[in-house]
C-alpha cells in the first residue's frame, strides 16, 4: 500500500475523472444481479441501486450509492446524492434481506444527502435516522465498503453495519474540506488544509475505530487496475460475509451495538 | 398625567431607581419588532405576548418551568470533551464556555419528575456550541437511553442544535449511530420516547436521534430541518419562502405529530406520560 500520499491527493484521485464507480465494479464482484426499484411509498431514486445477486455461491443483498461517470449519469443519479425515497429504499431492501436471511452488503459513494427542497418536503432527517436506527437492529450480517467519498449523514445512512472497509484511497469525513473550512474558518480556500487535519483517510479511520479493513488499490489508484481492485474487493468480501454469517445473530448485533457505542473522545 | 407625577414622587422617596429601571427595561421582539417588557416577556418564560414568538431558552432554564420542583437529579455532569483531532483553541475555547454558561457540553440529562411521572430527560443548550453534538454529548445522551431502557422510563428529550460538531471531525458523525443506536434498543424494550423540538433543530441531529421520537412535538414557528437554508438556496439558486423548515411546514409535511405552546408543554407531557402508564409513585402502591 502507498502510505505516503497526503489525504490532499487522495481526494484528487477520487474525484478524478475514471474513478470506477459501483456499475463498474457490480459486474466484476458479482452474478446474477437483479435489481429492485423504489420504496413502496414514493418513487424509485436512482442514487441509490439495489438488489440481489451472488457472490461466489452466496445470495446477498446490494445496497449502493451510484456515482456518474459522466454528465449524463450524473444527472440521472443526481451526483450520488440521494434523496428521502433513496434511503426509504435501502430500508426496504435492508428488511427483505433480513426476511430471506440474505447478507446486506452497502457500497458508500456520496459527497452527502441530496439537499434541495423537495429532500426537506419529503424528510431527510427522519429518513437518514430511520436508517441508522434501524441497521442497527436488523437480524442478517451488514458489510459496508466506501469506494471512493463517503460524506455526512449521507453515507452514515448505509454506514451503520458489523464491519466497514474503505478502499485505500477512500475518505469518510462528517462533511467536505471545503464546507469545514468555510464553516470553521469562513474562507472555503482553505479546504487542502481543512482535509489535512480533518483526519479522514482509510488509515485515520482505522486508528480511530471507525473502520476495520482498508483494502488495497494497485498502485496509483482503482482506476489503474479495475479488474486486480474488484478482486481485491471480491475476496475480502466472501472472506468477511462467511465470518459473519458464522456468528450467532444476537452476537452479531451485540458487537454492531459496541463497535459505535465504544466511539467517542472525552475525559470522565 | 397624575400617575406619572405619582410614580416621580414615589421613585425620590423609595430611592429604588435602579429597580424601576430594570421594570422598564425592554426587549424588541426579533420577529414582531414591538418593544415589550423584559419583565412580561421573562414572566412568560421568553415568548413574546404579542405575537407568540418563543425565544430561546437555556437547558437549565428549561428544566426548571418543565419538572418538578427539586425533582431533576443530574447524570456526568463532569464529563468534558477531548479534543480527537487537535483542533486549534477547541480546548481553550470550551473552558471558557464551561465558565461562561455552567454547562459541561451541550446537553443536560438526569432524572426528573413531570407532575410526578418519572422520566429520563435532555435538554440541549443553543448557547453551547450551537447546541451542536460531539463527545460528550453523544455519550451523554446514549448514557440517558441506556438508563432509561435498564430501569423501563420513558424518555423526554428537548432538541435544539446546529448538528454535529465540525470540530470534533468523524467522531462527531459516529455520534449519530452512537446515540440512534441506543434509541432503538430502548424503543425495543418498550419505552417512550417523546421528543420536544425547539429552536433550532437540525442537521445531524434532525438526521439522528431528533426524529426517532414516538411522539414528535414541536414549539410554535421554530426551525426544523436537516440542511441549512443558506445550503439548500445557493444549491437551487433561489430564496426559499419564509415559512420553509418552520414547525408549522414539518407537521403540515407529516414529520410533527403536535405544535404545543410552552406555556401548555409541562401539562401535555404529563397528559402523554400518564396516557402511557407512566404515573406518580404513589398511584403505582
Amino acid at each position: 500500500m502507498d502510505n505516503n500520499k497526503s489525504a490532499w491527493e487522495r481526494i484528487q484521485l477520487v474525484h478524478a475523472k475514471g474513478r470506477p464507480t459501483i456499475n463498474d465494479y457490480l459486474p466484476l464482484i458479482f452474478n446474477d444481479f437483479y435489481e429492485m426499484h423504489g420504496d413502496r411509498l414514493f418513487g424509485d431514486d436512482k442514487a441509490i441501486l439495489g438488489g440481489i445477486a451472488r457472490l461466489g455461491s452466496t445470495p446477498v443483498t446490494i445496497i449502493a450509492q451510484v456515482k456518474g461517470r459522466d454528465i449524463n449519469e450524473n444527472k440521472i443519479c443526481n451526483f450520488a446524492m440521494p434523496h428521502p425515497e433513496g434511503y426509504r429504499k435501502a430500508l426496504r431492501l435492508a428488511r427483505q434481506a433480513e426476511k430471506f436471511h440474505r447478507p446486506v452488503i452497502c457500497f458508500i459513494d456520496t459527497p452527502g444527502a441530496s439537499c434541495g427542497m423537495p429532500d426537506e418536503e419529503r424528510g431527510q432527517g427522519e429518513a437518514i435516522a430511520k436508517n441508522i436506527a434501524e441497521f442497527m437492529t436488523i437480524r442478517t450480517p451488514i458489510i459496508s465498503v466506501i469506494l471512493g467519498e463517503a460524506g455526512s449523514g449521507g453515507a452514515l445512512a448505509l454506514g451503520v453495519c458489523d464491519e466497514l472497509a474503505m478502499l485505500e484511497n477512500a475518505q469518510y469525513s462528517v462533511l467536505s474540506p471545503r464546507g469545514f473550512a468555510s464553516i470553521l474558518w469562513k474562507d472555503a480556500t482553505r479546504e487542502q488544509e481543512a482535509s489535512e487535519i480533518m483526519m479522514i483517510t482509510a488509515e485515520d479511520m482505522v486508528r480511530l475505530g471507525v473502520a476495520e479493513t482498508v483494502i488495497e488499490e494497485p498502485l496509483g489508484g482503482a482506476h489503474n487496475d479495475l479488474d486486480k481492485i474488484s478482486e481485491n474487493i471480491k475476496e475480502y468480501l466472501s472472506h468477511k460475509i462467511q465470518e459473519k454469517c458464522k456468528k450467532d445473530i444476537d452476537v452479531l448485533l451485540k458487537e454492531r451495538y459496541t463497535k459505535f457505542r465504544k466511539i467517542g473522545d472525552f475525559i470522565e | 398625567m397624575f400617575e406619572d407625577f405619582f410614580n416621580v414622587v414615589k421613585k425620590r422617596f423609595n430611592g429604588d431607581e435602579e429597580e424601576k429601571s430594570k421594570e422598564k427595561e425592554t426587549f424588541k421582539c426579533p420577529r414582531c419588532q414591538t418593544n415589550v417588557l423584559l419583565g412580561r416577556y421573562e414572566e412568560l418564560h421568553r415568548v413574546c405576548p404579542n405575537c407568540n414568538y418563543h425565544g430561546r431558552l437555556s437547558a437549565k432554564e428549561r428544566i426548571s418551568i418543565t419538572v418538578d420542583k427539586e425533582s431533576f437529579r443530574e447524570f456526568d455532569s463532569g464529563l468534558v470533551s477531548g479534543n480527537p483531532l487537535n483542533f486549534p483553541d477547541y480546548s481553550e475555547k470550551q473552558a471558557e464556555l464551561r465558565e461562561k454558561t455552567g454547562l459541561n457540553d451541550s446537553v443536560i440529562t438526569g432524572t426528573a419528575t413531570i407532575k410526578g411521572s418519572p422520566v429520563v430527560i435532555g435538554v440541549m443548550d443553543s448557547h453551547y456550541i450551537m447546541g451542536s453534538m460531539g463527545s460528550v454529548a453523544g455519550e451523554k445522551i446514549t448514557r440517558a437511553f441506556e438508563y432509561a431502557t435498564e430501569n423501563s422510563l420513558p424518555v423526554v428529550m428537548f432538541t435544539a442544535s446546529g448538528g454535529a460538531r465540525m470540530q470534533e471531525g468523524i467522531i462527531s458523525l459516529m455520534q449519530m449511530a452512537k446515540t440512534s443506536g441506543a434509541v432503538k434498543l430502548h424503543s425495543e424494550s418498550g419505552g417512550l420516547y417523546i421528543t420536544v423540538m425547539t429552536d433550532p433543530t437540525t442537521g445531524g441531529v434532525t438526521a439522528s436521534f431528533a426524529s426517532l421520537g414516538d411522539i414528535i412535538i414541536a414549539e410554535p414557528k421554530v426551525l426544523i430541518g436537516f440542511a441549512g437554508r443558506r445550503v439548500i438556496e445557493s444549491t437551487i439558486k433561489q430564496k426559499l419562502p419564509a415559512d420553509f423548515q418552520l414547525a408549522e411546514f414539518q407537521q403540515e409535511k407529516g414529520f410533527v405529530d403536535m405544535i404545543v405552546e410552552r406555556r401548555k408543554m409541562r401539562s401535555t407531557l404529563s397528559h402523554l406520560l400518564k396516557l402511557h402508564g407512566y404515573y406518580p409513585a404513589e398511584r403505582e402502591v
